[in-house]
C-alpha cells in the first residue's frame, strides 16, 4: 500500500467530520433532553447552566436539536450522493464504453439538460409539486449528483480505455461490462472517494437550503435549516439559538471539504508529487 | 581544453548509495557519450552537473565547470549557470515544450530570463535564428506556430533551440533521440553533432543505445550500478572493450537468438486488401466528414511456425494493422483469415478464433491492470474457454506459463509494481502464452527494454516458439531486432507495404528506396568491434 501521509487538511477534516458524524449516532441512543416536548417555562435560556447551547422559543433544548438535526442531514446528503453513484457511475461507463456512439450522445445530452437548470429552483419544483419531505428533498438532491458521477466517471474512463492492459482485456474476448467492471471501475475508486465527500458537503447544504424554504424534512423532526428559519425573527433576542445550527452547518461542510481535499492529495499521484 | 571535470562523484539519496567515485571529463568541442542501463545512474551525474538533485541527496567530490567548482556556488549563481552555461535536453519532446505558447515565444523566453535588458524584439529575432540554425527555417516554420502543429522531430529540434539560444558552453542531452523514429533520429544526432562543430561546445550525450554514440563520440564512458566501469577514446573503447560488462553489452546490442525456424507451408494467417479508415474532424459543421486511410489495400500471408516482421516509422500503419487482425477495430475493406476463418471486428469474434491469437504490447508499465495480482493479470485469456478450468488446473497452467518464461510459479500472489520491466514483459509474454495461441503478435514488445534484457526476452522468444510453434508477428520501428528475430519482413510505409521479402534479403538489398533511407538511418556499431 502507498504510505498514507496525513495532511493537516485531512486531520481536522476528519476531525470534524467524525465529530458530527458521532453526535448524530448517539443521538439515536441518548440527547441531553428531548427534542419533541414544548417547556415553556424554560424558553430562550442562553448558554451554559442546565442547557450547555441554550434553549428556543419552545423551550428545546438546542444541543439535542443540532444532534438529531445532524441525523437528518446526514442521512439526506448520503443517501443523495448514493443515488448519484449509484445511477451516475453506470451511466458514465456506458458513456465511455461506447464513446462517440448515440448510447454516448444520449447520456451526455441528457446530463447536460439537467447541468442547464438552477439545482436548488429544481429542487423547489419537484418539492412543490410532490409535497415537502425529506425522502423528495433526497430525490431532489439526488438527481442533481448523477450527472456529476457521470460526467467525472466518462472523462477518467475514456482515458483508461486506451490502456493495453484494456486492449489485452478485449483481445481476451471480455466484453464492454466486464471491462468496465474489473479494470475501469476499480482504477477510478479515488476519484470516486474524493469527489463523493465533496457532493456530500454540499449535499448538506442543499439539505439546509431546502429545509429553510421550508421543503425539507417537516416538522417535528429538527433539521438545521429549518432551526435557522424559525430563529429568524428572534435573532436579536436571542442569538444563540440561529449561531448554533449555522455554525454546525459551517463545520460539517468546511470538514467534508477538507478532508475531501486531504484525500485527493493522498489518491491522486498527480498531485501528490507536486504539493507535499 | 577540459570544460567539465568530475572528480569521485558519489551521491547518496536518502543514505541510499546512488553513485560511486564518478570521474570524467567533457573536452571543449568535444563530445562524451554516456552509456548506461537504466539505474546505472547516467542520468544522475548529469543532473548533478546542473545541481538539480531531487530531495534528500548528499553529494559528495567535485564537478568543475571551467575550473570552478559548481558544489560552492549558492542558488543565484546556479540559476545564471543553468542556461546560460550548461544547458540540457530530455528525452521526451512531447512534454518538453508548453502546449500553449507559440515556439517563438517560448524559445524568446529562454533567452529575456538570462539576458532580461535584451529587448522583446531582439530576442524574438535571436529566437528566428536560432530555430534557423536548428533546421526550422522562419518561411516553413513561423515562431506563431504550436507545439502540436509539428512533428517529434520537429519539437525535438524547438526544445535543442531553446537549449542553444545562449551559446552555452556545455550541452547535455538526456536520450535525446530515444522517443524518436531512425531517420529522425539521424537527423537530430547530426544536427548536434554541426552544432558541437560550429559552437565549440561540449557535449554530454546520454543514451542506452551504443550504436546511437558510436560514430559521434570523442570519448566514452560506459557506466553500471552507479559507477564507471570502462572509459576511454571512442576509438580505442569500441577497438578493444576491456571490461566484462561493456563487452557483454556490446554483444546484446547486436545479439541474435538462436532458432531453428521450421515454418510450414500450410497459411495461418491471411491478409487481403485490408483497407481501414478513420474520420477525422470536419472542416466546418456542416461539412462532410473526411476520412483518413491508415491501412492502404495491404495483404500478406503469415505461414504456420513464422516469425514475420513489419518494419516502419511512427504513423505508418503498423498498429493500426495490428488492431484489424486482433479483431478490436472494424476494416473497411478486404478480408482477414486466420485458420482459414474470416476475422470479423467488434465483439462478434468468435472465442475460438481467439483463442488462436494473443498480443504482447510495448509499455511493460501500462500492459497491467495494477489492482489485480499477476495471477489473476496472467489467467485473464481463460476468459476464451466455454468452459473455465477448473481451480487445480488453472493452477498448473498458470505456475507452467509463468516457468516458461523464467519466472517462478509462486510469482503469481504479487502485485505488478513489485516486478521490473524486463520481468514485467515476461508476464506479459506469459499472459499470452497461457492458452497456448497459434499467433503471438509482439507490438513493439521489445522496444521499451534495456539492450541486455533485450536479448534476454528475444531469446525467449526464439526459444518458446520452437518449442510450442509458434507464429510470431513482430512489429517494430527497430531493425536490428526485426533483423534477428524474423524469417520474413515486410515494410510499411503510409499504410502501404512499399517492400516485402526474406530479412537477408530485404537488409542486404533493399529494393524500396524507403527500405534502403531507413536502413541508412539505423545506427550502427562499427563492424571492427563486433570481432572482439
Amino acid at each position: 500500500m502507498r504510505r498514507l501521509i496525513p495532511s493537516r487538511n485531512l486531520v481536522v477534516g476528519a476531525v470534524l467530520t467524525a465529530g458530527f458524524a458521532g453526535l448524530a449516532l448517539i443521538s439515536f441512543v441518548w440527547t441531553p433532553y428531548g427534542v419533541t416536548g414544548v417547556d415553556i417555562a424554560n424558553r430562550l435560556k442562553p448558554p451554559g447552566g442546565g442547557y450547555v447551547l441554550g434553549t428556543d422559543q419552545f423551550g428545546r433544548d438546542i444541543l439535542s436539536m443540532v444532534m438529531v438535526g445532524a441525523r437528518t442531514s446526514i442521512a439526506v446528503a448520503l443517501i443523495a450522493v448514493g443515488i448519484g453513484i449509484l445511477l451516475g457511475v453506470p451511466l458514465g461507463l456506458a458513456a465511455a464504453a461506447r464513446r462517440g456512439g448515440v448510447l454516448d450522445e444520449v447520456i451526455m445530452r441528457a446530463n447536460d439538460l439537467i447541468f442547464a437548470f438552477p439545482s436548488l429552483v429544481i429542487a423547489i419544483l419537484i418539492t412543490a409539486i410532490f409535497g415537502p419531505s425529506a425522502v423528495n428533498a433526497i430525490i431532489a438532491i439526488g438527481i442533481f449528483n448523477i450527472p456529476v458521477f457521470a460526467r467525472l466517471v466518462r472523462g477518467g474512463a475514456i482515458a483508461l480505455w486506451q490502456r493495453d492492459y484494456v486492449l489485452s482485456a478485449r483481445v481476451a474476448g471480455k466484453g464492454a461490462a466486464r471491462i468496465s467492471a474489473e479494470h475501469i471501475l476499480p482504477n477510478l475508486a479515488n476519484l470516486l472517494i474524493v469527489q463523493g465527500t465533496i457532493q456530500f458537503s454540499l449535499g448538506i447544504l442543499a439539505e439546509a437550503g431546502l429545509s429553510y424554504v421550508g421543503l425539507g424534512a417537516q416538522p417535528p423532526v429538527p433539521s438545521w435549516g429549518r432551526m435557522l428559519a424559525e430563529s429568524q425573527t428572534l435573532i436579536s433576542i436571542a442569538p444563540h439559538i440561529a449561531l448554533f445550527p449555522g455554525l454546525a452547518i459551517v463545520l460539517t461542510v468546511l470538514g467534508l471539504n477538507l478532508l475531501g481535499d486531504g484525500l485527493r492529495d493522498i489518491l491522486d499521484p498527480r498531485i501528490r508529487k507536486t504539493r507535499r | 581544453m577540459t570544460l567539465l571535470r568530475i572528480n569521485g562523484l558519489g551521491l547518496e539519496i536518502h543514505g541510499t548509495p546512488i553513485l560511486r567515485d564518478v570521474s570524467l571529463e567533457v573536452a571543449r568541442g568535444g563530445i562524451t557519450g554516456v552509456i548506461g542501463e537504466s539505474g546505472s545512474g547516467k542520468s544522475l551525474t548529469a543532473y548533478s552537473v546542473m545541481q538539480l538533485l531531487p530531495e534528500g541527496s548528499a553529494p559528495r567530490g567535485e564537478v568543475l565547470l571551467d575550473g570552478r567548482d559548481i558544489a560552492l556556488l549558492d542558488e543565484a549563481a546556479l540559476c545564471r549557470m543553468r542556461g546560460n552555461d550548461v544547458s540540457m535536453i530530455f528525452q521526451e519532446p512531447m512534454t518538453a515544450l508548453n502546449p500553449v505558447r507559440t515556439i517563438g515565444d517560448q524559445v524568446a523566453e529562454t533567452i529575456l530570463i538570462h539576458a532580461p535588458r535584451t529587448s522583446r524584439r531582439a530576442a524574438r529575432r535571436r529566437a528566428a535564428e536560432t530555430l534557423e540554425r536548428v533546421g526550422l527555417p522562419g518561411d516553413q516554420f513561423p515562431l506563431s506556430r504550436y507545439p502540436h502543429e509539428m512533428s517529434g522531430g520537429q519539437r525535438q529540434r524547438v526544445v535543442i533551440a531553446m537549449a542553444i539560444a545562449l551559446r552555452p558552453k556545455l550541452l547535455i542531452a538526456d536520450e535525446p533521440t530515444t522517443a524518436l523514429d531512425v531517420t529522425t533520429q539521424a537527423q537530430i544526432l547530426d544536427l548536434l553533432k554541426g552544432l558541437v562543430a560550429e559552437d565549440g561546445m561540449g557535449l554530454m550525450m546520454i543514451t542506452h543505445d551504443l550504436a546511437v554514440v558510436s560514430d559521434m563520440a570523442d570519448d566514452i564512458v560506459i557506466m553500471k550500478s552507479g559507477e564507471v566501469v570502462e572509459q576511454g577514446p571512442a576509438r580505442q573503447i569500441f577497438g578493444a572493450m576491456t571490461h566484462p560488462y561493456s563487452r557483454a553489452l556490446m554483444e546484446a546490442s547486436g545479439h541474435v537468438p538462436e532458432r531453428a525456424g521450421a515454418a510450414a507451408d500450410a497459411p495461418l494467417l491471411e491478409v487481403r486488401d485490408v483497407i481501414r479508415d478513420y474520420p477525422m474532424a470536419r472542416r466546418h459543421v456542416l461539412g462532410p466528414s473526411r476520412m483518413f486511410r491508415a491501412v492502404d489495400r495491404v495483404s500478406f500471408n503469415l505461414a504456420k511456425g513464422e516469425s514475420l516482421g513489419l518494419v516502419g516509422e511512427s504513423g505508418c500503419g503498423k498498429s493500426t494493422l495490428t488492431r484489424a487482425i486482433l479483431g478490436l477495430d472494424p476494416i473497411q475493406g478486404g478480408e482477414i483469415r486466420l485458420g482459414g476463418e474470416v476475422v470479423t471486428a467488434g465483439h462478434s469474434v468468435s472465442r475460438e478464433q481467439r483463442r488462436k491469437m494473443q498480443v504482447v504490447f510495448q509499455d511493460p508499465y501500462g500492459s497491467f491492470n495494477p489492482r489485480h495480482r499477476v495471477g489473476r493479470l496472467v489467467c485473464e485469456p481463460f476468459h476464451l474457454f466455454d468452459r473455465q478450468p477448473r481451480s487445480d488446473e488453472r493452477d498448473t497452467a498458470l505456475a507452467n506459463a509463468l516457468e516458461s518464461v523464467g519466472l517462478k510459479a509462486d510469482d503469481a500472489n504479487k502485485y505488478i509494481h513489485e516486478f521490473s520491466g524486463g520481468q514485467r514483459q515476461r508476464i506479459a509474454i506469459a499472459r499470452a502464452l497461457i492458452i497456448r495461441p497459434e499467433l503471438i503478435i509482439l507490438d513493439e514488445a521489445v522496444s521499451a527494454l534495456d539492450v541486455s534484457i533485450r536479448a534476454q526476452i528475444l531469446d525467449l522468444l526464439a526459444d518458446l516458439g520452437d518449442r510450442f510453434g509458434l507464429s510470431y508477428l513482430f512489429i517494430s520501428h527497430d531493425l536490428s531486432v526485426v533483423r534477428s528475430i524474423t524469417d520474413r519482413v515486410m515494410v510499411m510505409k503510409s499504410g502501404r507495404i512499399v517492400e516485402a521479402g526474406e530479412t537477408a534479403q530485404v537488409f542486404d538489398t533493399p529494393a524500396h528506396a524507403y527500405t534502403r533511407s531507413l536502413i541508412a538511418a539505423a545506427p550502427r556499431l562499427p563492424d571492427h568491434a563486433a570481432a572482439t
